[in-house]
């Protein structure tokens, strides 16, 4: 078990700088207490650079390390640690200023001294660097236990972050029920994992998937398999576990509600990769198609269905943009499923349905982080004596900021045309594989509800971006300012920038999840017990049924 | 050469952004006029006797996994249609001169932007490329519907988004799945078909057309219709056009009218027809009722309506119809006057908002109810009027009559029993007659939509052009205006003065003489010359058009093999009617 640890080098760096982040957030210097969160990005940054070098199979190198043993999906972890690390660097600027704003107003006034007991600013970053450690550590799970405390070590620290995200007692009520939802979910999959066990005689997740190509898939594993689904639908908030999602968003600050259209969403879908993946896509009419087993299929399907339409059509109603933008993460989050049931296909990005998840996680990602940037850039002007935080939230708020709010209303109508997937941007290259491998895996029906879907989410996105861009402030619209952090504006901006330039280099990017989307169970490292790493293409071919399948 | 179709108009518009305000329409006239001479240049060098042959083809790799290039070419029905968006550019920006006092830059920044993507859909030989452009479209149109246009402007904006966006991604689910097809078929050396993943346009129509059977076909068919025929628009989905037409502003329902309703077109004729010419000929009957509903119920319509631009709105979806139809016709005549007919309305239709934009600009009132007998006061006017409106009508000698008179004609002959000679012996398959599943009987009914045409366009002319003089009471003075008018239009014309964008435009009528100025007639005088020279000589069009034409029927009714042994009898290519027997004579005389 000990090897494994060469695996880990991002998390442990990212670990590191978590104790670091958590003393210097309580040093009675302010010059010290400003740098956290700088430090907290270098750790981000060290950590994205160890997972480019140190992670085998990686996007630089080999796919197989002999010496270390082996994750279970191997080629998806290091384009997923790399895609969890640049979406958290552009995170991490729009949670400035999220905690500690009265307190550091306080001293800063000179009315007081540094309370330590009364600052959260290091638990905050900490807690927010442990949640993408432990998202970071799902990605490389080959355990179900692992797979658990990883979950768990991802969610944990949002339940915090929510409730201290605000002093408003909505994100404390937010904060408790996503907590106990969150239990309930984390409860559902442990008695998946549980019963996956009870099946199996085994949590290593490379001896289930044998277990299940050797002897099939007993009743007792498929309901481990799909109560552990539903419990993971919580984590990527689809229908019908999607309840708590817009009271929780709408309560916390809108920098923590973009973490938790990410971070959660995306610690599910890679589980659900990895659980999915032990029984594999290699089931259908004549017993040796390219498709889940059926019971898991249907699931999927009904699912992806309703979580797309329910998504959308619930987010059509809404007059809260942050509601709004909480029921469109639950659209996209059918979306993506569609990916996962279409499944690696021949391994060709255009046919590979995980490839198109992964792209689409890291276009998702990068562009809802724009759109809750725009709302954390501008905030109402206090009124006297008031001392809340003063957020905007209903749409009507977003009129005209294009013209007030240069940078945060373009930030807002470029994300969020491209969350609408309107092409060229970042959106409709992440919606095209998702369309194209569904299309090649013969689930056409559930491509016109994807296309239907596509059109009933125009309603509100265009609201998105038509109030922005096209509209006059309301005249009695309270009076808004720009809020005193630049660096949300920043995160807007590399946003909106990512979501323009990644789709014209999104060429690299689709090779990379291409490599990343190769289902590849099991590859035992024996093909390449010889000493010379064998390049990416050897080892491909090393694999039968991989590059067999054209 | 054809990226720069693209490249200027974009670089135009970020000129306009980037400088001052007061610059912004002069600049925008140069960027349109520097992109038509442009374009001029490409109509120069392009071999208009290879006009079925893809020229200025360049290609630059962009997401090989997706198989996805930008890729340029251009036939010689592209070239037309380009020269038609670069025709309608300057004159858009003329006519926009004085309309547009507000937010002038974002305007013409869009109206750029339009541009390339206009040119963009026709140059387009990769169908991700073509796909960008033509929802692109969307967003620029959007914005100029919603901030320029009257009082509605918001939800016909909407409603002209939604339309076409879902119509359109169900239109990319079908070419997605073409694009899959290919990808299952085995590699093909000499074709370059099938094995791995591309959106080659031309890749693609051999393989879809080649390899597909007819229920394959007829699914991808009914996906492209969704997003083709909303577009263009045939009858059950046209609802969005008269509103927005109305709401937009001049320019805007000029380049709707000319450049973006001809997207619908040339996608049915491209990809309809390219793509799933079994099925085409299987659904034609269906699509020309489609098309002859719209005619005569876009028609009627038009008879009832007082709003002018209204009036000459769903006189677009009747035109439309007529252009589908020679399409649907799938012989010589048919489509090559539904390709004449694409650029014609494009230039009458064009013309007629710019007249009544004019008028607009003057009485801010569209109604025939208000105004009436303008001839007196504005005589140059009134001449323009006539004059396209007879082009519109299809008089001899006009550019409109030539398309018209081709599209019936084509319908006309376009019919089996006819050409197969079944009635009799093969010798009563009656000479001209073409196969086809239309018939004298669609030409028929058809034709009394041009009566119908003739009947409203000439009534409208009738009141508004000629007749006692009628002008709205107190249009001189402004104040008066929003009071002196009961009903709707007095408050929807208080209500734009509060909005703002239109607000702006209405003041703009004090400066304007009661007549034309030499700016409006110059930004008419081209779209006359024009439909002129199409309707009095249209031969060198024809001959454009002819060598693609003949490739497109030649693809949807492929030449007996002992006639051309090179060309294969491909598996997938069922004769859908079953007739395929007796073909050999009628093929010779139907050429």
């Amino acid at each position: 078990m000990i090897e494994r640890l060469a695996y880990l080098w991002p998390e442990i760096a990212l670990f590191a700088t978590t104790c670091i982040v958590m003393v210097l957030g309580l040093s009675r210097s302010f010059a010290v207490r400003k740098a956290t969160a700088g430090v907290a990005g270098l750790g981000l940054l060290v950590a994205l650079y160890l997972a480019i070098t140190t992670t085998p199979g990686t996007v630089g190198g080999p796919l197989v390390d002999a010496k270390h043993g082996q994750s279970f999906l191997p080629t998806m972890v290091p384009f997923a640690k790399c895609l969890i690390c640049i979406v958290a660097l552009i995170l991490l600027p729009l949670l400035a200023g999220t905690v500690d704003r009265a307190e550091e107003a306080r001293v800063a006034s000179g009315r007081g001294v540094f309370n330590p007991l009364r600052s959260n600013r290091a638990e905050f970053y900490s807690f927010f660097l442990f949640s993408i450690t432990g998202l970071l550590l799902v990605a490389s799970a080959d355990d179900l236990i692992w797979l658990f405390l990883a979950l768990e070590l991802t969610s944990l620290p949002t339940y915090v972050m929510v409730a201290i995200s605000s002093s408003r007692h909505r994100a404390q009520e937010a904060g408790v029920k996503y907590f106990f939802l969150g239990a309930l979910g984390a409860a559902m999959f442990l008695y998946g994992f549980a019963l996956l066990y009870g099946a199996t005689g085994t949590t290593n997740l490379n001896k289930i998937y044998d277990i299940f190509t050797a002897s099939g898939i007993s009743t007792l594993g498929m309901l481990g398999l799909l109560i552990t689904l539903f419990g993971l639908f919580f984590k990527i908030a689809a229908v019908p576990m999607h309840f708590y999602t817009a009271d929780v968003y709408q309560g916390a600050a809108p920098g923590v509600s973009a973490m938790l259209a990410f971070v959660p969403k995306t610690a599910g879908f890679l589980a659900i990769l990895l659980i999915v993946g032990t029984v594999g896509w290699r089931f259908g009419p004549e017993g040796a198609g390219t498709s889940l087993p059926e019971p898991v299929r249907i699931t999927l399907w009904v699912v992806a269905a309703l979580t797309m339409t329910i998504g959308n059509t619930l987010a059509v109603m809404q007059s809260s943009a942050k509601r709004m933008l909480a029921y469109s993460s639950i659209a996209h989050s059918g979306y993506m499923l569609v990916g996962v049931i279409a499944g690696p296909g021949d391994a060709s990005f255009s046919n590979n349905g995980i490839a198109a998840v992964l792209f689409y996680l890291l276009a998702y990602g990068v562009m809802n982080v724009g759109c809750f940037a725009a709302l954390a850039a501008i905030e109402r002007k206090p009124k006297a004596g008031e001392d809340e935080v003063r957020e905007i939230d209903h749409v009507d708020d977003l009129r005209g900021i294009c013209r007030s709010h240069p940078v945060a209303g373009w930030t807002m109508v470029i994300c969020a045309l491209s969350l609408l997937g309107l092409p060229p941007l970042l959106g409709f290259f992440g919606k095209l594989p998702l369309f194209t491998s569904a299309v090649s895996a013969g689930e056409i029906p559930l491509v016109i509800v994807l296309g239907l879907n596509s059109a009933i989410a125009a309603f509100y996105y265009l609201r998105l971006m038509a109030l922005p861009l096209l509209e006059e402030a309301h005249p009695r619209a309270e009076a808004t300012e720009d809020a005193p952090f630049a660096a949300r504006r920043v995160a807007g901006l590399v946003s909106a920038g990512g979501v323009v330039l990644l789709a014209v280099l999104a060429g690299q990017l689709m090779t990379q999840s291409e490599i990343a989307g190769r289902y590849m169970p099991q590859y035992k490292p024996a093909a390449a017990a010889e000493q010379s790493q064998p390049s990416l293409m050897d080892a491909l071919q090393a694999v039968p049924g991989v590059t067999g399948g054209r | 050469m054809l990226a720069s179709l693209i490249l200027i108009p974009l670089a135009v518009a970020l000129a306009i952004v980037v400088l001052p305000a007061a610059s912004a329409r002069a600049t925008a006239l140069l960027g349109t006029l520097a992109a038509a001479a442009m374009t001029v240049v490409a109509l120069v060098q392009f071999d208009w006797t290879q006009g079925a042959v893809m020229q200025f083809l360049a290609s630059v790799p962009w997401l090989p996994s997706l198989g996805i290039s930008l890729s340029f070419g251009a036939d010689s029905v592209s070239m037309l249609l380009i020269a038609l968006a670069a025709l309608l550019g300057p004159i858009c920006v003329l006519a926009s001169w004085t309309a547009i006092t507000e937010r002038v830059k974002t305007y013409y920044a869009w109206l750029l932007i339009l541009q390339a993507a206009m040119v963009g859909v026709f140059v387009a030989r990769d169908l991700i490329f073509f796909y960008i452009c033509f929802e692109f479209t969307l967003v620029p149109m959007y914005v100029l519907i919603s901030l320029y246009g009257s009082t509605n402007r918001k939800r016909a904006a909407t409603t002209f988004f939604l339309y076409t966006f879902t119509g359109s991604v169900i239109a990319l689910a079908g070419l997605a799945y073409v694009a899959w097809f290919n990808s299952t078929l085995p590699f093909d050396q000499m074709t370059g078909v099938g094995g791995s993943w591309t959106f080659d346009i031309s890749t693609l129509q051999t393989a879809a057309s080649n390899h597909m059977n007819l229920a394959q076909q007829s699914m991808v068919l009914l996906a492209l219709l969704c997003g083709f025929a909303v577009k263009v628009p045939l009858f059950p989905v046209h609802t969005w056009l008269p509103l927005a037409h109305t709401e937009a502003p001049t320019a805007g329902s000029v380049i709707l009218a000319g450049v973006l309703l001809k997207l619908g077109t040339y996608g049915i004729f491209r990809f309809g027809i390219g793509y799933t010419p079994d099925a085409f000929v299987a659904f034609a009957p269906y699509i020309a009722v489609l098309c002859i509903i719209g005619i005569l119920y876009g028609g009627l319509i038009c008879w009832v309506q007082t709003d002018v631009k209204k009036l000459v709105a769903y006189s677009s979806v009747a035109h439309l119809g007529f252009c589908v139809l020679g399409l649907a016709a799938l012989n010589h005549a048919g489509i090559q006057g539904s390709i004449l007919y694409m650029i014609n309305h494009g230039l009458s239709t064009g013309a007629l908002f710019l007249l009544i934009g004019f008028m607009y600009e003057r009485y801010h009132t569209r109604s025939m109810k208000e105004v009436g007998g303008l001839a007196a006061k504005m005589p140059v006017w009134a001449t323009f009027m006539v004059f396209f409106v007879m082009a519109s009508v299809g008089l001899p000698g006009l550019n409109g009559f030539v398309s018209e008179f081709l599209c019936m004609l084509g319908t006309f002959q376009a019919s089996d029993s006819w050409s197969l000679g079944l009635w009799g012996s093969e010798k009563a398959a009656t000479i001209g007659a073409t196969r086809g599943n239309l018939g004298p009987w669609y030409a028929a009914v058809a034709s009394t939509g041009v009566i119908i045409a003739a009947m409203y366009l000439l009534i409208m002319v009738g009141k508004v052009v000629f007749g006692p003089l009628k002008e709205p009471g107190g249009h001189d003075s402004h104040g008066s205006h929003g009071g002196s008018h009961g009903g709707s239009h007095g408050g929807s014309h208080g209500g734009s003065h509060g909005s703002n964008g239109h607000g702006a435009a209405a003041h703009g009528h004090s400066h304007l003489p009661a007549d034309l100025t030499a700016r409006e007639i110059t930004a008419l005088m081209p779209l006359a010359i024009a439909c002129l020279v199409f309707g009095l000589y249209p031969t060198p069009l024809f001959q454009a058009l002819k060598a693609p034409v003949n490739e497109a029927i030649a693809h949807v009714y492929p030449p007996p093999q002992l006639e051309t042994p090179g060309t294969e009898n491909q598996p997938g290519r069922n004769d859908p009617t079953g007739l395929i027997g007796s073909v050999g004579t009628a093929q010779e005389v139907s050429r």
